[in-house]
């Protein structure tokens, strides 16, 4: 922490209130929402008006099914009941396995972290093999799933989990081993044991990590509950099983709705754990811009 | 000046400590520190200062020599405040006393004095991000505070606050040690800081880091502020910077 000389002159109220010198200015001044909501708002517009461009001026009538225009995928898509309906069924199935993906991945990564995090030696051995797993291309042993889990819901939760769990163990690892060296030698100096320096260094020095590992996972697992449910035709029918209906069925404005409405899905799911994290961890770190 | 019927507080004998590198950082170091006493180790970056204080409280094991210490209840301020950022500032202070098993009820009120103590009462519930550097340093200073330790460590606590901020520090803390009259180690680049604080300063050589030289400060407690301008305070310091302008040699 720097300390600048002020030019301006302190006044006595002020040198009563700070014991030393200035602490760090607190808010910044936040530009107006005018100027945060625009510039999108413009590109949006901007992209609907080539997408428009795209259907009626690039494609014959004979191929417009390929890009449908914006106002028919909303009234075939959105602004049909029925569909609808479809669709926000299969949005549930698919946001439930994604969840549950997600619950296994994170059991399952803090234990594998916390463990990694109290012995070198076990985070040597594990770390390769975490790696070719992360490595291992999920539509290689696809089979090999449905072999095991069969065709169904557990395959489907299965892929959600192994997507979002490199993320979370490397994070929250990465987290778990971030505190300063000071903090250790204070629970040295006063006899703290491997528990005690778990719950108040360790994991409150991983928190951060662990939200943006827990962020980039929860969007892996939406996208690994579609891939599941597209691979594996078995059980609820979620949003993977209707994209692949709608393009057999060469339902374009069907598959952009569906396509638009699974994007919605893992932007919430972001959102959300942006929100969480803020409650949890934003009044003790700064911002940092992206994030 | 030192009262030498009580067996001091921390006693190096012959001290040496080779890291497993190779670096020879401490060579055949000796010193007492009693009650009552503030001993401040001047000497040049990298000659094994902060390598003294952590044998002293054990964070390191020395290659040779023998160190006698009580090691229940030692206060150690290090060089950055390692505040907890996710703890207040209440919260930070109440550390120490958690990790003793402080019944809950009294934990509280020893922070609270320790926090009054350094004068950053109205900032309990300020997290460590909107603390200034100084605040800061008090906070670390507070949370140290809260076990009324009878050896107390600094390892240069103040070297990266500003001139002014330093200053009103060390009169704080030569506050502190008239009030307690703890044993005190500080480790400090500052000579005049170590010369208004000490009962006695003790010069390091570069590394590998011996005792060259050894000062008695003559200047009776409470001392005020203005002492940094009496002509023997600056005389004093002008010998110290002799004796550590050799140590560089
Ligand atoms: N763990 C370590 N391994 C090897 N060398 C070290 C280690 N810690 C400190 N040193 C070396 O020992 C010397 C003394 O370090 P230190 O006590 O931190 O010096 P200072 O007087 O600046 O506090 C330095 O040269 C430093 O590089
Ligand atoms: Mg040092």
């Amino acid at each position: 922490m720097t300390t600048t000389l002020r030019a301006d002159p302190v006044t006595a109220a002020e040198i009563a209130v700070l014991p030393d010198d200035a602490p760090p200015a607190q808010a910044r001044k936040r530009d107006g929402l005018f100027a945060i909501v625009y510039p999108p708002v413009v590109l949006g517009l901007f992209t609907i008006g080539v997408w428009y461009f795209i259907s009626y001026r690039v494609l014959d009538k004979k191929r417009r099914f390929l890009l449908e225009p914006p106002h028919l995928v909303w009234k075939r898509g959105f602004a049909d009941r029925e569909v609808l309906k479809e669709m926000s069924s299969g949005l549930l199935v698919t946001g439930k396995v994604a969840l549950w993906g997600l619950g296994i991945a994170i059991v399952l990564g803090f234990t594998l972290a916390i463990i990694m995090s109290q012995s070198k030696l076990i985070e040597r051995a594990v770390f390769p093999y975490q790696v070719m797993l992360q490595a291992t291309p999920i539509l290689a042993i696809t089979p090999l799933i449905g072999f095991w889990f069969g065709y169904g819901l557990n395959s489907k939760i299965f892929i959600a989990a192994l997507i979002s769990l490199f993320p979370i163990v490397v994070n929250t690892l990465f987290g778990l081993t971030s505190a300063e060296q000071g903090m250790h030698d204070m629970l040295t100096l006063h006899n703290a044991g491997r528990i005690t320096r778990l719950r108040k260094v360790m994991f409150p020095a991983a928190l951060p990590a662990i939200f943006a590992g827990l962020r980039i996972s929860a969007g892996l697992s939406v996208i690994g509950a579609i891939v599941g449910d597209f691979l594996f035709g078995q059980g609820d029918v979620g949003i993977g099983q209707l994209l692949k209906r709608y393009a057999n069925l060469l339902q374009g404005e069907k598959l952009l709705a569906a396509v638009i409405l699974s994007c919605l899905l893992g932007v919430f799911v972001f959102v959300s754990f942006g929100w969480l994290n803020n409650r949890v961890v934003g009044r003790w770190t700064t911002p940092s811009r992206g994030k | 000046m030192a009262a030498n019927t009580t067996a001091p507080t921390l006693s190096f004998q012959n001290i040496s400590m080779q890291f497993p590198d190779g670096t020879q950082a401490i060579a055949d170091v000796s010193f007492d520190v009693a009650k009552g006493e503030f001993v401040t180790v001047v000497g040049p970056s990298g000659c094994g200062k902060s390598t003294l204080l952590k044998i002293a409280s054990g964070l390191l094991n020395q290659t040779s020599g023998q160190v006698e210490v009580d090691r229940s209840n030692i206060g150690y301020v290090f060089q950055d405040a390692t505040l907890f950022p996710w703890r207040t500032v209440k919260r930070n202070v109440e550390l120490l006393l958690e990790l003793h098993n402080t019944p809950k009820a009294d934990r509280g009120n020893m922070a609270q004095r320790a926090i009054d103590l350094v004068g950053l009462n109205g900032f309990e519930n300020h997290y460590p991000k909107s603390l200034s550097g100084g605040m800061k340093m008090r906070a670390s200073l507070a949370r140290t505070l809260t076990l009324k330790p009878p050896l107390l460590l600094f390892d240069e606590p103040f070297g990266a606050v500003d001139e002014i901020t330093r200053e009103h520090l060390n009169e704080e803390t030569l506050k502190l040690f008239q009030q307690e009259r703890f044993a005190g180690l500080f480790i400090t680049h500052s000579i005049s800081e170590a010369v208004f604080l000490s009962t006695r300063v003790l010069v390091m050589s570069a590394r590998p880091g011996r005792i060259v030289a050894s000062f008695d400060v003559p200047f009776d407690y409470p001392r005020s502020p203005e002492l940094r301008f009496d002509p023997a305070f600056a005389e004093l310091a002008g010998h110290i910077n002799q004796s550590l302008r050799g140590a560089h040699a």
